[in-house]
């Protein structure tokens, strides 16, 4: 083979790869991925026993430490108005967990109540600005 | 008081940027790029680059990295340049230093 | 003064749009005196920026509340260390800091390159400006950190615990430091795409501005992961979090940069990849910046919903569209010289490098952005977990550290079975002994990916080892030198080959540090009474006494009270360490009447990690005492009684002062008291993991090796003076 047409059967494999590695990328990528919802969407939208990744508001006055050292409150819209949904969680919680903070878990929902992964909550740093929940620098 | 430490440092700094940046806009003749100056240090990096790839050359054929014939071929070829650079560096001097006939 | 500060920006932004107009001027016609001004308006902007940043610093040293930036940020509590960093925890004061940062470093490198690469400088310096003008116009127009409100309020929100650490002080600065720096390279790559000059002379100068700018962010990204380590409650180093992902991205890219601009060097291949990849990196940089305060996606760091999404994505289209148009249309010049001749030799390995790290990219851009391409696709936000992380960039990461034993010692051009004996032996037998051990002595057998991690790390120490040796031994046969001049002699003399090699271990022991810590790690999540203990791996954790303080923050960060426990750790009996893990309590935002005493404890809670690191293993302790929630959410908690109770105690019709002296000085102290002689039940998380001590012991090499590599050689120097004073001789001579 001369080498311009050594060239363009290595470019032509390479890209052919390129392609079915990304595929297989994108595909598991769709198929392996949890929706990220907020709690009326997930009222909405409920598909018992789904994964889901919850992003809400913890309700003021919702918190209640029960027997077994679970959490349970209840997580609004981050936009306000909204329902709220029931969330009960277990597992290490971080420090800044706080009713008004904005935080993430991820769980599933089961009759009517979001049973979380244990240790799955992420809470956002707390806002310094007026009005937008925002977080701290990187 | 401290408003007018503020306008003092507002004026300065004002004044500092101006001063500054305003060079071609009073009327001097452009300054000629002392282009041989600029010439022979250009010539004079590539120089040293140049030993370096020689030096480098040497190197990757002592660790096993280029075979007999590549090494040898690299070798002359680099050296070749190498000769050219010093030759254009010595045409540089002689030229600079003719105009004092 | 903050009048002042506003018109210094003012002033910034007319600098930089001078310098602009100036520099294209000087190009066009040939003007060296525009040219010269517009590098002297670089210098300008930096002075410029340098007073903004003095006036904004001191308002928040002096805790002048009247500037809104300051009121949100920082408090009379917070510590002064904290209170100078406050100034770039918001994101007013974070993008002052970042055009500040650009303003020097462009400062430095168009004052390096005063004399040099005369035709590509004026483009250089108007793209250093044009990112200049960009940054001061958000300043200038959408977000001032001079904005002020009259009456100033009397105390500050204070900086976000989470955030009074060292790690503060340095992780952001470090990193913004790194990520302006790629706008140089960015600005020389256009520039000599413009003007169509891509030699050698170019390659010297963007080369050094790319080491600089990925030494930096690596440091950034690497400190990023040891402050979540060591800061954060969840006893990990990387979670695959957006804005970790952003500042790899770029990292990963300039990498391929670095080592594929060799074959350029010596073989005129791969032009095209190269201008590409540096292209790439700056822009890639520019999008982790945009990702960290725009809100887009859900992140630790998000700044939050912003106005300077538009603005941001503006400017990166632009980025993207015009590299693209560049390279595309001086395709020509960057024609490569030589063709590949085997895919058996170095020129191969460096181009697999190079698509091993896009791929990687790829990889991480994609998870990282997949939010927000399924809501583009599907409609519904989706996201992608760790595993899906894991699963992908394991087995490239191995391939890399595989590339990185076998780059230093393949041949170029046609690697024969001669060389290739030559060569591989040695690293090879040293890989299959490690393999050996892994199975009998070492005892990682158990996961297939550590042992192959292990081998391949043991790979690239024998390759480097082998190249260390065999250099030293050629230098000694060619000089005189005793053995150990020898040796530095060889590496001073060669400065960018061995410290890529010195990376490159670092590269390799870093990975051995994360392998081990992610396989075999032990934890538990539990919650334990005092004289309880647990077993996590081979250590035994007994949870002894509680402690606790007020004011006198043994952290000093300026928390409220602080809780903790004291854990003793044996192992098969014997007395090992004892953590001490805390949490601090710092005041809420506003401490309401009636409610003093849980006012100044139901703020933010921080933990503060315990934690034992040696050769072998680190063993790390996270507590949350009083359960998982505060007093003030009125959870049925011993504590929340006693707040209550002592809320109740303090007068409301006495003055602030003595309400709250009350509450420091006797309410407080007294609950703490109770807490440490009657404790509840506390959760904790407890981690034994090994080898994480190598993974900042990799990186310090990592970073030895980088150094090494961007440190002008002194004869380089020498002769550089030595030119100069030539070329005054000759000047001289010729006005004579």
């Amino acid at each position: 083979m001369t080498p311009p047409r050594k060239r363009q059967v290595r470019l032509v494999v390479s890209l052919t790869l390129a392609v079915l590695l990304a595929s297989g990328l994108i595909y598991t990528s769709f198929a392996s991925s949890d929706s990220a919802l907020s709690p009326s969407q997930l009222i909405q939208q409920a598909r018992a026993g789904e994964n889901v990744q919850l992003t809400g508001t913890v309700v003021k006055g919702s918190v209640r430490e029960l027997a077994d050292g679970q959490l349970d409150f209840r997580l609004a819209d981050r936009a306000g108005g909204g329902r709220s949904v029931r969330v009960i969680y277990s597992g290490s919680v971080p420090p800044a967990f706080e009713p008004q903070r904005e935080l993430i878990v991820t769980g599933a929902l089961k009759a009517g109540t979001f049973v979380a992964q244990p240790g799955s909550m992420i809470t956002k740093c707390p806002s310094k600005y007026s009005a937008a929940p925002s977080g701290s620098s990187a | 008081m401290s408003a007018l430490i503020a306008a003092l440092l507002i004026a300065a700094l004002v004044a500092f940027v101006v001063w500054l940046l305003s060079g071609p806009f009073r009327a001097r003749a452009p300054v000629a790029a002392p282009a041989d100056s600029d010439e022979r240090r250009a010539l004079e990096s590539a120089k040293e680059a140049k030993y370096a790839e020689i030096r480098d050359n040497e190197t990757d054929f002592r660790t096993g990295k280029l075979s007999d014939e590549d090494f040898r071929a690299l070798n002359r070829q680099l050296r070749a340049e190498a000769v050219e650079i010093l030759r254009a560096i010595d045409e540089l001097d002689s030229q600079t230093s003719v105009p004092t006939d | 003064m903050a009048f002042a500060g506003r018109i210094a920006l003012v002033l910034a932004l007319v600098v930089a749009l001078y310098g602009i107009a100036a520099a294209l001027y000087g190009a066009r016609r040939g003007r060296r005196d525009w040219v010269d001004s517009a590098r002297r308006s670089v210098y300008c902007l930096a002075a410029v920026l340098t007073v903004a940043m003095v006036i904004l610093e001191v308002a928040f040293i002096r805790n002048d509340f009247a500037y809104n930036t300051v009121a949100n940020t920082s408090s009379t509590t917070t510590p002064l260390l904290y209170r100078a960093a406050a100034m770039w925890s918001s994101q007013e004061g974070s993008l002052l800091l970042w055009v500040w940062l650009l303003s020097i470093w462009s400062s430095v490198a168009t004052f390096i390159t005063r004399n040099r690469l005369r035709d590509i400088v004026p483009y250089a310096t108007s793209v250093l400006l044009g990112f200049g003008a960009f940054f001061t116009t958000l300043l200038v127009f959408f977000d001032s950190p001079f904005a002020q409100t009259h009456p100033a309020p009397v105390e500050g929100a204070g900086l976000d615990p989470l955030l009074r650490n060292p790690s503060m002080l340095i992780h952001p600065p470090m990193l913004y430091s790194g990520y302006t720096f790629f706008t140089i390279p960015f600005a020389f790559a256009v520039g000599a795409l413009i003007v169509r000059r891509v030699d050698a002379d170019w390659i010297r100068v963007t080369r050094r501005f790319a080491l600089a700018s990925w030494l930096f962010l690596g440091i950034g990204v690497l400190l990023g992961a040891r402050w979540s380590y060591y800061e954060l409650g969840w006893g990990g180093y990387w979670g695959w979090d957006p804005v970790e992902n952003a500042a790899l991205m770029p990292w990963l890219i300039s990498t391929a940069f670095l080592h594929s601009v060799m074959i350029q060097e010596k073989r005129g291949m791969l032009k095209i990849w190269n201008a590409s990849l540096v292209l790439a990196a700056s822009t890639l940089a520019i999008v982790g910046t945009f990702l960290v305060r725009s809100g887009v996606l859900n992140s630790i760091h998000a700044f939050g919903a912003s106005t300077l999404g538009i603005p941001f994505v503006t400017l990166i289209a632009v980025m993207v569209a015009g590299s693209v148009y560049l390279v595309v249309s001086r395709r020509e010049v960057l024609r490569s010289e030589h063709t590949l001749d085997s895919l058996f030799s170095r020129e191969a390995a460096f181009l697999l490098n190079n698509v091993v790290l896009v791929a990687l990219c790829f990889v991480i851009f994609w998870g990282t952005f997949f939010p927000l391409i399924s809501k583009a696709a599907t409609g519904t936000s989706q996201l992608v977990g760790v595993t899906w992380f894991d699963r992908y960039t394991v087995p490239l990461a191995l391939i890399l550290v595989l590339l990185s034993g076998i780059g230093p010692v393949i041949a170029w051009r046609r690697a024969t079975l001669a060389n290739a004996r030559r060569n591989f032996l040695l690293p090879l037998a040293a890989a299959a002994l490690m393999a050996i051990a892994a199975y009998t002595v070492v005892p990682i057998g158990s996961s297939i990916g550590a042992v192959v991690l292990f081998c391949g790390a043991v790979f690239v120490f024998a390759s480097v080892g082998q190249e260390f040796w065999r250099g030293w031994r050629a230098r000694r046969a060619m000089s005189s030198e005793s053995p150990p001049v020898a040796l530095y002699s060889m590496v001073r003399r060669n400065r960018r080959r061995y410290g890529g090699y010195i990376v490159h271990v670092g590269i390799a022991v870093l990975f051995i540090g994360v392998a081990a810590s992610s396989t075999f790690q032990h934890e538990q999540q539990l919650s334990l009474r005092v004289g309880q203990s647990v077993r996590v791996g081979a250590y035994t954790m007994k949870y002894v006494g509680a402690t606790g303080s007020v004011v006198n923050d043994p952290n000093h960060t300026g928390a409220t009270m602080t809780l903790g426990a004291v854990l003793r750790v044996t192992r098969g009996g014997h007395y090992v360490t004892t953590l001490r893990p805390s949490a601090g309590y710092y005041p809420a935002a506003q401490i309401l009447p009636g409610q003093v005493v849980a006012g100044l404890i139901s703020g933010d809670a921080v933990d503060q990690v315990g934690l034992q690191s040696s050769w072998r293993r680190d063993l790390w302790a996270a507590i949350k005492p009083l359960g998982t929630t505060l007093p003030a959410l009125g959870a049925p908690l011993p504590e929340a009684g006693l707040v209550a109770q002592a809320d109740a105690l303090v007068p409301t019709t006495d003055s602030t002062v003595k309400q709250l002296g009350l509450a420091y000085y006797v309410l407080l102290p007294a609950i703490v008291r109770h807490y440490v002689n009657f404790p509840p039940p506390a959760s904790f998380t407890l981690i034994a993991s090994p080898l994480v001590m190598w993974i900042w012991i990799g990186g310090l090499i990592v970073l030895l090796g980088g150094l090494t590599a961007i440190w002008p050689s002194p004869a380089a120097l020498r002769s550089r003076v030595r030119a100069r004073y030539l070329a005054r001789v000759a000047q001289e001579l010729g006005r004579a």
